[in-house]
Parts: C-alpha cells; sequence; structure tokens
C-alpha cells in the first residue's frame, strides 16, 4: 500500500511539470514586484510632496486600490482592457495573459508598497529634512538624497511583507487564466484524485520553500541596514 | 587646526550695512502669538545673541528667517532682497543661510565627510574633488578631521555639532543661523563647540545665536536681544544687558538664570 501510493505520487512529476508552474509564479512575482516597487516609490514621493494636488492623487489611488480585491483588478485586465478595449502586451497568446495579470499585481501592490513606504518615511526624523531644506536641496533631491534612502532602510520589513503577499497572490493570475502553480493544482486534482492530499501538500511545501528565505532575508536585512541615530 | 578663512570673500554693497532685517514680523501657531510685530535688523560681519525663557518665540524666529517656519506678515529681507516663496528661489537663498540645529539634524545614513559635501554638490554645484578638498579643511578647522570616514551616531555630540557647524559652513553662507546649538550637549562638551562658534565670530562671520550661554554671549556676541512672549523687549551690548538691564521682565529673566 504504502509503495503503491508513492509510486503513483512519483508518477504525478512525469505527467505534470510541477517546476514549470512554480517558475511561472516566480516570473509574476518578479516581474509585478519591480514594476509595483517604481510606482509605489513614486506615489509614497507623491503622497508626501508639498504639492496638495499631488498628495490627494496619491491617497486616492491607494484608496481607491487598496480596497478593491485583486481578483477583480485581475478579471478587470483581462476582460476589460483585453477583451474590451483590446490592449495587447504580446503577440503571444499566452504571453499576453502573463503581461496583463503582471500589470493587475503590479498596479495593486504599488498601494501596498507605497503604504510600506511610507511608514519608512515616518522613521526618518523630521530634522533630516529640515536639514536637507537648510542647505538649499529643493523637494525632489531632499527626497531622493535624504529621505527614501532612510526610508527604504526602515521599511525593508514592511516591504518584505508586501513581497511575501505578492508571491502567495501571484496565483490569483490563474484568474486571468494565465497557467500557473495554483491551476495546475486544480487541474492534477481533477485529474488525479487518488493523491489528493499529497497534491495539496506538494503545492503548500512549494510556496513555503519560497516565502521563507523572503522572510528571513528581510529580517537580518533590516537588522543589517538599520540607521544607527 | 587650520587656519582657513570662512567669512565671505565678496561683500555685495547693502543698503546702511544690513545683511538681514525683519520689519513688523507676526505670527501664530493657532491661537498663540509667538512672534509679536518683531523688528530686528543685523549688519554683515555682527553676531547677534538672542536669549529669552523657553516659550518665547527665540527659534521660530530663528527658523523664519530661512523660511523653515512661514510668518503671517511684515517682511524678512537678507542681502536687500525679500524672502522668496517656495521654490528654486527659496533654496537659493537657504543655500546662502547657514543653520546649525539643537540636536545637530545630521544626515545619519551618510558618513561625515558626504555630510558637508552634500549640499555644495548637490545644491551648488561644486565638482566632487573640490568639495572634498574644502570639506576635509573645514572638518580639520573644526578639528574632526580624522572621524571624516565615520558615521554621525558613532561620534559624540559635541563633534556631530562641529560636524553639522562644517557643513553650514561649506556652502559658503552669508549668515549663520544657530538653534540652541548647544542645548542638547552634555556639559564637557558645550565648549569645544562654543570655541569653535567664537573662533568663526573672530573672522567675521555674520551670526544669528539663539542660546543661553551667557559666556558665550559675553566673549563673542556685539549685541543680545532679549525676548519674552513673542516680543523684542530689550537689546543692547552684552555688558550692558548682563550688568544693567533696562526691562523688569529681563531683570526677572536674569535673576533666575545667573550663578547666585
Amino acid at each position: 500500500m504504502d509503495g503503491d501510493y508513492l509510486e503513483r505520487y512519483r508518477s504525478l512529476f512525469d505527467q505534470f511539470d510541477v517546476v514549470a508552474a512554480f517558475w511561472v509564479n516566480i516570473q509574476l512575482t518578479l516581474a509585478a514586484g519591480l514594476i509595483a516597487l517604481v510606482l509605489g516609490t513614486a506615489l509614497a514621493v507623491m503622497r508626501i510632496s508639498p504639492a496638495p494636488s499631488l498628495r490627494w492623487a496619491g491617497s486616492t489611488y491607494v484608496t481607491l486600490v487598496r480596497n478593491t480585491p485583486l481578483t477583480v483588478i485581475i478579471v478587470f485586465c483581462v476582460l476589460g482592457l483585453w477583451g474590451q478595449l483590446g490592449i495587447t502586451f504580446s503577440d503571444d497568446f499566452n504571453r499576453n495573459f502573463f503581461w496583463l495579470a503582471v500589470l493587475g499585481l503590479a498596479v495593486y501592490h504599488a498601494a501596498f508598497v507605497c503604504e510600506a513606504l511610507r511608514s519608512g518615511v515616518n522613521t526618518v526624523p523630521v530634522g533630516q529634512a529640515e536639514a536637507a531644506r537648510a542647505i538649499g536641496l529643493g523637494f525632489v533631491a531632499s527626497a531622493r538624497l535624504v529621505i527614501l534612502p532612510q526610508a527604504f532602510r526602515g521599511a525593508v520589513a514592511p516591504l518584505g511583507n508586501v513581497l511575501i503577499a505578492l508571491v502567495k497572490n501571484s496565483t490569483v493570475a490563474a484568474a486571468g487564466s494565465v497557467a500557473e502553480a495554483s491551476g495546475l493544482m486544480a487541474e492534477m486534482i481533477e485529474f488525479r484524485p487518488d493523491v489528493i492530499l499529497a497534491i495539496f501538500f506538494t503545492f503548500a511545501f512549494g510556496f513555503v520553500l519560497l516565502v521563507v528565505p523572503i522572510g528571513l532575508a528581510t529580517t537580518s536585512l533590516s537588522r543589517r541596514w538599520t540607521v544607527a541615530r | 587646526m587650520a587656519d582657513v578663512s570662512v567669512a565671505p570673500s565678496t561683500a555685495p554693497s547693502d543698503e546702511g550695512g544690513a545683511l538681514l532685517s525683519l520689519r513688523a514680523v507676526e505670527k501664530h501657531f493657532g491661537d498663540l502669538h509667538v512672534l509679536r510685530h518683531v523688528d530686528l535688523t543685523i549688519a554683515r560681519g555682527e553676531v547677534v545673541v538672542v536669549i529669552g525663557p523657553s516659550g518665547s518665540g527665540k527659534s521660530t524666529l530663528c527658523r523664519t528667517i530661512n523660511r523653515l517656519e512661514t510668518i503671517d506678515s511684515g517682511t524678512i529681507t537678507i542681502a536687500g532682497r525679500e524672502l522668496p516663496e517656495e521654490g528654486r528661489d527659496l533654496a537659493r537663498l537657504r543655500a546662502q543661510v547657514g543653520m546649525v540645529f539643537q540636536s545637530f539634524n545630521l544626515f545619519a545614513h551618510k558618513t561625515v565627510l558626504e555630510n558637508v559635501t552634500l549640499g555644495p554638490i548637490k545644491a551648488k554645484g561644486v565638482k566632487r574633488a573640490a568639495a572634498k578638498e574644502r570639506a576635509m579643511e573645514l572638518l580639520d578647522r573644526v578639528g574632526v578631521a580624522n572621524q571624516a570616514h565615520k558615521l554621525p551616531a558613532q561620534l559624540s555630540g559635541g563633534q556631530q555639532q562641529r560636524v553639522a557647524i562644517a557643513r553650514a559652513l561649506a556652502m559658503d553662507p552669508e549668515l549663520i543661523l544657530f538653534d540652541e546649538p548647544t542645548s542638547a550637549l552634555d556639559p564637557e562638551m558645550i565648549n569645544e563647540v562654543l570655541d569653535v562658534m567664537v573662533g568663526l565670530a573672530r573672522d567675521g562671520m555674520t551670526m544669528l545665536v539663539v542660546t543661553h550661554e551667557m559666556g558665550f554671549a559675553r566673549r563673542a556676541a556685539d549685541r543680545v536681544v532679549f525676548m519674552d512672549a513673542g516680543e523684542i523687549v530689550e537689546e543692547s551690548d552684552p555688558e550692558t544687558f548682563f550688568t544693567a538691564p533696562r526691562s523688569d521682565r529681563a531683570k526677572d529673566f536674569l535673576s533666575k538664570i545667573l550663578p547666585h
């Protein structure tokens, strides 16, 4: 019985390419994470800027996007942007869905990156900004040279949390017709109900394997990068 | 310490020699009237000490001069030009007015040397090598050249404040504002900072110093301004102020702070 179960479990990996599916999640995470970091930083700068209109635009974005379910955003990207408006990012049919999902994930997580960074800005004493202004730096130079470098270092742990959420949220790309790990899991459960529990634990373990190093890395980085005051 | 000149080499002609002039300046924080009709003129090369009880508006006064605090009404003129609104002109003016804070405010993620070179390189467009050389001269002048590659947190308070003075000097300011520069220091470090400030005063730097250090006022000030409840109550030379104050409020204040 035991040997038989193990044999059936092993045969799963001949039938389905689990590693390739996880690789799609990693790609989604890396691409969306990078875009979300840039977009989220821009939003954070808007939210701390002296211009009321920029602050308003930044906080409106965060309020709207953060409070919309990710599934809704991704489905909108596919059905709205592509289905209705015909926006395509790639000639390859499947690749196009991938980039639409990246867009949805990036737009959504940018709101959280912005808020994580703002918590980092709050760790920077107001005197740092005053000193920057007092030597003749404008807002953009003060933000780039003095505030943000310290804010990022103060925000490593919350930014790590956003990345962890992003890794797991990348499975929502399944709602946008991207073939990734959670979609493959559903497919495997459908075709191989004889090893359901093993399939479930395989995918759970796969995500733990991806996420645990991120947590460890951010904890150690946030300790190493602490700005001594 | 090397002998480095810090006085501005060029002296543009100002009307009547006034580098800084405040006229009828008013400011409120909500219901609190923090500056009441403040008139103050500082001539080029003059050292003015502002003293007064806490909450009298001295720090606010100091901070309005480079517009870290805005004013409700009145005018502030520096070298003949009225203080600009926000924007590029204001940044340019701030580059001409140095500021030394009570809590040092050195950039915590940058080395001592980078703290001093950041303004010249990024705000004035000085070449990196030239800015570095000048920064090392200034750090040597304030006696912390050997700490140039450390982070601020690795220095004592007195050393940090001397770096902050070097950072202000690196911009070649026409005027330096000192906002209680020794109030956050341990007693044994106060003199090392005051000595640097006395040296600056002797070299002809124009300075506005908010401080409780009566010794410094006596040694270096040309004039003492006494503030209370947001207004300038009394102005005179240090000797007169400390030995023969005219107003009751100044007499009362001095009786509380001078040794018995």
